[in-house]
């Protein structure tokens, strides 16, 4: 079951993945990204990262992706207009890049030598202390810092879209 | 001996970060509570000024001290000190050259100095992060800052568009930096910098290819940051079009934090495999030298010029980088010092010079400033003279260290690429000098009207420049005692 | 089976498919998509390591990761929605105030 789960995952979301990067309309490349966000989440179940999962689904496709078509909506980019999207000699050197890019990384993800440092937290150990209890601890504790460092980042942003987007300041 | 202690949690070490989130907000609240017809609002910058201030004196106060606290995550030690100072000092020159400039240019608002505290946070972790967290969300949070000061003045079309040119290309920037921790975290199981080189040494030396990707691509989000030549086609867009304020905070603050980052990366975490990295920062250190030195020759804009010039100057820091011995990271803190001083007063001279909507900005339109005010074109020269590296400034004092630094590792076809690359940077610093003292003027100069606050700022780095130049001794004993605890 | 290197190598294409999206597009909003697809493919990296090294570091810099996310999509859609009041444009090749 599990395999099959992750190929046909694995397919959908590098398909809806294409299409994004080569459909003209800004709306339906939030929804394919919003299709590929999906997918993941469902193999962050097949990880054991179950609270990772959620989030995806609640914070990456509930809140950032619909602020994306908030926007596209709110600044009605017009769709049936001519747009010269997609320079053509830009095109070729692009996919040859990214095509060498991702060999690279297949190289080196191959020839991995080392087995990283195992942890301490295995399945049946975040099983017993429950996965989200978990990671609500870690931030209290050994993630504190970067924690509350967060939330300036996120004061940052609230500070940015006003100032930025407003319309009078 | 540095007393040397582990502390699970400790607030008070965090303590100018406090000082400086709460002026923040505290900005922030003062230009909300106050009513329209305060007019001028002067003190916005009066309170970030304190608050900048206040942090350094709590930061100078743990000088000699060898302190983990966050179970670990964050490190205080000389070093760190060394770079907080750094961001201070920057912080508070910026906020000195920004008070009459934002005022000026209607920029005027409470967000503008709240931001410049908040991205010095970001700076000071990225400089005290002692796992590859806590270095990502400095990063951040510094960055996301920046991007809204480019774009603080939203009616100027190119304000606009260095803003989103430098979101875009620093949010793909932050993809690979993302992905390179990533990988470092897989091949060695671990995002703690002294945990990685526990690692490596374990292993004996053999190199992962997993791990020597995830170093290709930290280069990569880091080198952006710094703006090293392959990745630099951003600066000289973004630099004209941000407020010349936030220039000269851009040109130094980023740039110091990314090397904080960077020397405490590849000198903790991957100090062992130093012959691996190596040659990619050759490399990168010749191209980024040799790029904006080149380039910079036929700018015709100040900031542009500035711009390409500074890229050059990080191609300098590289050399040291890749020396990667203890004199080498002494140099590189002394250099970033000097070029704070010798950046921001340049910066300064051009805010002066410069009249509202950031026009006058040719370098034609220094031509003549030494008839019409003498003082400004001898402090113009000063700082240009340092850039360019001529004795005796704190600029020469810097490369000096620097290129003895590659000598003594080894590295000499570098160093004299370094030395011929300062030889070409001569001429385009001679190019506004001469345009200043050689040229009639073009333009009439307004008079001046010089405020105290930028007044003081020119004074600072005029001070900084010159003392660096001709007593380095005090400066360079105190960076040499900030180096890195390499083991 | 599935091990770990099927995972990494599904992060590396959708990391790849994200770059040559970055390059090829001229949308900012499209743009700030595929930046945002690439980040997504390096936290499925990090969830597939740490669960196969079996520590929560991975777990856990996925989620500052998606803080981050969210406050770079917070700032980006704003400075989109500044130039659009500006210039009604969010095509990046008509940004070209300033040239090289």
């Amino acid at each position: 079951m599990e395999p099959y789960l992750f190929y046909v995952m694995a397919a959908t979301s590098v398909v809806a993945a294409l299409y994004l990067i080569f459909e003209k309309n800004p709306v339906f490349c939030a929804l394919y990204l919003v299709f590929s966000f999906i997918n993941i989440a469902v193999l962050y179940v097949l990880l054991e990262a179950q609270f990772i999962a959620a989030v995806q689904v609640i914070v990456y496709t509930g809140a950032i992706m619909v602020l994306f078509l908030f926007v596209i909506m709110l600044l009605m980019v017009d769709v049936k207009k001519k747009q010269k999207d997609d320079l053509p000699f830009q095109r070729i050197p692009a996919m040859v890049m990214g095509f060498v890019l991702l060999v690279v990384m297949g190289l080196a993800i191959k020839s991995k030598l080392f087995q990283g440092r195992e942890g301490e937290y295995t399945s049946a150990k975040v099983e017993s202390i429950g996965h989200t209890q978990l990671i609500g601890k870690l931030l209290f504790t050994d993630y504190l810092l970067p924690f509350e460092m967060t939330s300036i980042l996120l004061f940052v942003a609230v500070i940015g879209a006003i100032i930025l987007a407003k319309r009078k300041v | 001996m540095p007393n040397t202690s582990i502390m699970t949690f400790n607030i008070l070490s965090i303590l100018p970060v406090l000082i400086l989130a709460g002026f923040g907000m505290m900005v922030l609240v003062v230009d909300v509570l106050s009513s329209r017809k305060m007019g001028e609002k002067n003190f916005l910058a009066y309170l970030s000024l304190i608050g900048v201030v206040i942090a350094a004196f709590l930061s100078k106060n743990f000088t000699g001290t060898t302190l983990f606290s966050f179970y670990g995550a964050y490190t205080i030690d000389n070093y760190s000190l060394f770079f907080q100072f750094v961001f201070l000092l920057c912080a508070g020159l910026t906020i000195l050259i920004s008070k009459n400039y934002v005022q000026r240019e209607n920029i005027n608002y409470g967000e503008y100095y709240t931001l410049i505290l908040f991205s010095t946070i970001g700076m000071i972790l990225m400089a005290s992060g002692a796992d590859l967290l806590n270095i990502f969300i400095g990063l951040e949070i510094m960055s996301i800052s920046i991007y809204i000061l480019v774009g603080m003045k939203r009616t100027r079309l190119t304000s606009n568009e260095a803003s989103l040119k430098y979101f875009l290309l620093g949010a793909f920037s932050t993809g690979f930096l993302l992905y390179g921790i990533a990988l470092v975290y897989g091949a060695t199981g671990t995002i703690s910098l002294r945990q990685i080189a526990v690692f490596i040494a374990g292993k004996g030396g053999v190199l992962d290819p997993l791990l020597l990707a995830g170093m290709g691509l930290i280069i990569v989000g880091i080198g952006f940051k710094i703006a090293s030549a392959p990745f630099h086609a951003w600066v000289p867009d973004v630099y004209e079009g941000a407020p010349t304020a936030i220039t000269a905070f851009m040109a130094v603050g980023p740039k110091a934090a990314g090397f904080a980052a960077f020397l405490r990366i590849f000198f903790i975490a991957f100090g062992q495999v130093h012959q691996d990295w190596e040659k990619i920062i050759w490399i990168l250190a010749v191209l980024t030298m040799t790029t904006g030195n080149i380039i910079a020759l036929i700018q015709t804009n100040i900031k542009r010029m500035l711009a390409y010039s500074s890229i050059a100057h990080a191609g300098y820091l590289l050399i040291a980088l890749v020396a990667a011995n203890n004199m080498s990271v002494s140099a590189i803190l002394f250099y970033l010092l000097a070029y704070l001083f010798m950046n921001i007063g340049a910066f300064a001279i051009v805010i002066v010079i410069s009249q509202k909507e950031d026009s006058f900005l040719k370098i034609s339109d220094f031509s003549g400033l030494a008839y019409k005010h003498p003082r400004l074109a001898i402090a113009m020269t000063l700082f240009l003279l340092s850039m360019a590296g001529i004795p005796p400034t704190a600029g020469f004092v810097g490369k000096f260290y620097i290129f003895s630094s590659a000598i003594k590792s080894g590295y000499v076809l570098l160093a004299i690429i370094g030395v011929i690359n300062s030889v070409i940077a001569v001429f385009y610093y001679l190019r506004v000098t001469v345009a200043m003292y050689m040229r009639g003027p073009e333009r009439e100069f307004q008079p001046l009207t010089l405020s105290p606050f930028i007044f003081v700022a020119i004074i600072i780095s005029i001070i900084g420049t010159i003392q660096l130049g001709i007593f380095p001794a005090k400066v360079l004993e105190i960076a040499q005692r900030s180096i890195l605890l390499l083991r | 089976m599935i091990t770990l290197t099927h995972y990494l190598v599904l992060s590396a294409i959708l990391f790849s498919i994200g770059v040559v999206g970055v390059l090829i597009r001229r949308n900012a909003i499209v743009i700030f998509m595929c930046i945002e697809l690439m980040l997504n493919a390096v936290n499925l990296s990090f969830v597939a390591f740490a669960h196969y090294l079996h520590s929560m570091e991975g777990q856990m810099f996925v989620f500052f990761s998606m803080t981050v996310a969210a406050a770079e999509a917070t700032v980006g859609l704003a400075i989109i929605i500044a130039i659009f009041r500006n210039k009604e444009t969010v095509n990046v090749d008509d940004m070209n105030i300033m040239k090289w």
